[in-house]
């Protein structure tokens, strides 16, 4: 097993008065493709906002790359190599794409190489490069979404949901763009309700279920024992079809 | 709430298309208002009179429509900076009044120069202090904002008061600005309106050069929109506000220099007088957008001043009646910008 990247430990995060997250453990290993799976409400974006130090942890520990994270300001957490795609996307709509993906790349410029890369993962985003964020489809606000990501190297990519309301072609553009993105030795963890996606990118799963991690394991076992699948996600054999 | 069903490919997108139906109001006011003043002479003379009066306002609601915009702090001391940068002019034109009223344009102008740049200095240095004491502690908390500022203000009028004095102080416009110029046989049009005219288009040009060619300007365009995403790509938006609150009050600074002038007349409360009109331009053009705020101080200023020509009492509530019919139209103003 390789050295974990990011670990969390009893971590809670309170939001006003309720109790989001209730001492969610787990690890996500370097090079990994871990998927946080679990039903709705059961605090998988509130974990990712926790660990980007968008709402903060009231108690536990996040280590990020063996350094303590947890009361950092955003601003550091992002500098110090993680990348957030959350799950309204929040594209800047005023601003082009080719000036969402500069203000992403904060070398200042955008990396040639890079970019010709993302446009490789996405061709159809040569065509509204100069176009406003804000006049894009959804699916192509969620391209903008991960380009920007990942126009500069990044150790660890955060991402909620992508697939969450795409059509299936889409959806299946989305899975070839982030397994190439897995071939390339990214570390992602990754939420997602789409347990189909999830099987085909995951090589961990953590489970989460009324805030706390419920399951933890290797997806392929998860992907085979439906039973466990049923008892922790609810699912039945027609979810595989 | 995005609509991310039934994706499809779509072709070559174009940019947006530029919304010209606020841009051209101002131009059918001015055109509705020809035939009921009636005279050429007199609808020139207060069309050339709204836009300086207009281009003023806009410098001094820029800063505020970023501030309110970005991040989103209702400053009601935005007003004292205008004071003061009228009366930070003072510290240029006593000690140097053989400018003032020497026939050469070159010092008149070196003269009305100094005048902004220690007016927008002063009133950067004050905004850094007054975001630091007084808005710092506020932030997300709207009501507090208003009282908080308001207080700040009141304090920055009595400092005024003790270095200057409470009597209104009459100030002389440089030598060159003064009376007019005849454009054709009867129109006749002052020059100071026009130098007016000229720095408030300068500021929008400039504004508009940083907030859409440099990476600043990225930045507080993406901050006016989603601050939260701009921190988690790894920018301190905080920075972001001290630096735009900073540059606001300069440009508060540099109105006030520019109305001191344009009203020849300096008191203490000239910067609250103007501040309703500055949030009716601010709210009219959408809460963050420049470009509405030029054309929302163009408006204002052209409506207030045919209809104080045309039915003075009506005059007094037009700014509110603008605002009224706009809101109707557009509930989030001429130019609303997304927030997320």
């Amino acid at each position: 097993m390789p050295d974990p990247l990011l670990t969390l430990e009893g971590v809670h995060t309170h939001i006003g008065r309720y109790h989001i997250l209730q001492g969610v453990d787990f690890d996500v290993p370097r090079g990994s493709f871990t998927v946080l799976l679990g039903r709705n409400g059961a605090g998988k974006t509130t974990t990712l906002r926790t660990i980007m130090g968008l709402w903060k942890a009231s108690q536990g520990k996040i280590r990020f790359a063996g350094e303590d994270v947890t009361v950092r300001p955003t601003p550091d957490i992002a500098a110090a190599g993680i990348a957030y795609i959350p799950e309204n996307m929040s594209v800047f709509s005023g601003l082009t794409v080719r000036e969402n993906l500069i203000l992403a790349a904060r070398a200042g410029k955008i990396d040639s190489a890079r970019l010709e890369w993302i446009f490789s993962l996405f061709p159809a985003m040569q065509r509204f490069f100069g176009a406003a964020a804000g006049t894009l489809s959804g699916g192509q606000k969620q391209m903008l979404a991960i380009a920007r990501a990942l126009i500069e190297p990044r150790d660890l990519i955060l991402v909620d949901e992508p697939t969450k309301g795409l059509a299936p072609a889409i959806v299946a553009n989305m899975i070839k763009a982030f397994r190439e993105v897995k071939n390339a030795g990214a570390t992602v963890l990754l939420v997602e309700q789409n347990f189909m996606a999830a099987k085909m990118l995951g090589d961990a799963v953590a489970v989460m279920d009324d805030g706390r991690i419920v399951h933890r394991g290797a997806m392929a076992e998860l992907a085979a024992d439906h039973a466990l699948q049923h008892r922790l996600l609810g699912l039945h054999m027609d979810a595989h079809q | 709430m995005t609509d991310r069903t039934g994706e499809r490919e779509e072709t070559a997108l174009a940019s947006p298309p530029i919304d010209w139906i606020p841009i051209l109001i101002p131009v059918a006011v001015a055109l509705i208002a020809l035939p009921l003043v009636g005279s050429f002479s007199t609808w020139a003379t207060l069309t050339v009179a709204a836009l300086a009066m207009g281009m003023i306002i806009f410098i001094m609601a820029s800063g505020l429509t970023l501030v309110f915009g970005l991040m989103d702090v209702i400053n009601f001391g935005h007003g004292v900076f205008i004071s003061l940068g009228a009366y930070m002019s003072l510290l240029v034109l006593r000690p140097l009044m053989g400018w003032v009223e020497s026939p050469s344009l070159a010092l008149n102008i070196g003269v009305l120069v100094l005048c902004i740049l220690v007016a927008m200095a002063a009133s950067g240095l004050f905004g850094l202090v007054f975001e630091r004491v007084i808005i710092r502690p506020v932030y997300r908390q709207h009501l507090k904002q208003i009282l908080v500022t308001m207080g700040g203000l009141i304090i920055i009028e009595q400092l005024l008061h003790v270095f200057f004095g409470g009597s209104p102080i009459t100030i002389a416009l440089p030598q060159n600005f003064r009376g007019g110029l005849a454009i054709g046989a009867d129109v006749i049009v002052e020059r100071y309106r026009l130098i007016a005219v000229v720095v408030g288009a300068t500021v929008f040009l400039a504004m508009m050069l940083v907030l859409n060619r440099t990476r600043i300007g990225l930045l507080v365009r993406a901050g006016v929109e989603n601050p939260e995403m701009v921190e988690a790509l790894g920018y301190r938006i905080r920075r972001l506000f001290v630096g735009v609150f900073v540059a606001g009050s300069a440009l508060a600074g540099l109105g006030g220099v520019m109305w001191g002038f344009y009203q020849q007349t300096l008191t203490i409360g000239m910067g609250l007088q103007v501040l309703v009109l500055i949030f009716i331009v601010v709210i009219i053009g959408g809460l963050g957008s420049i470009g509405g705020c030029l054309i929302g101080s163009l408006l204002v200023a052209l409506v207030a001043n045919y209809t104080a020509f045309l039915e003075p009492k009506i005059a007094l509530i037009s700014n509110i009646a603008l605002m009224l019919v706009v809101l109707m139209w557009r509930p989030q103003g001429l130019y609303p910008v997304v927030k997320v």
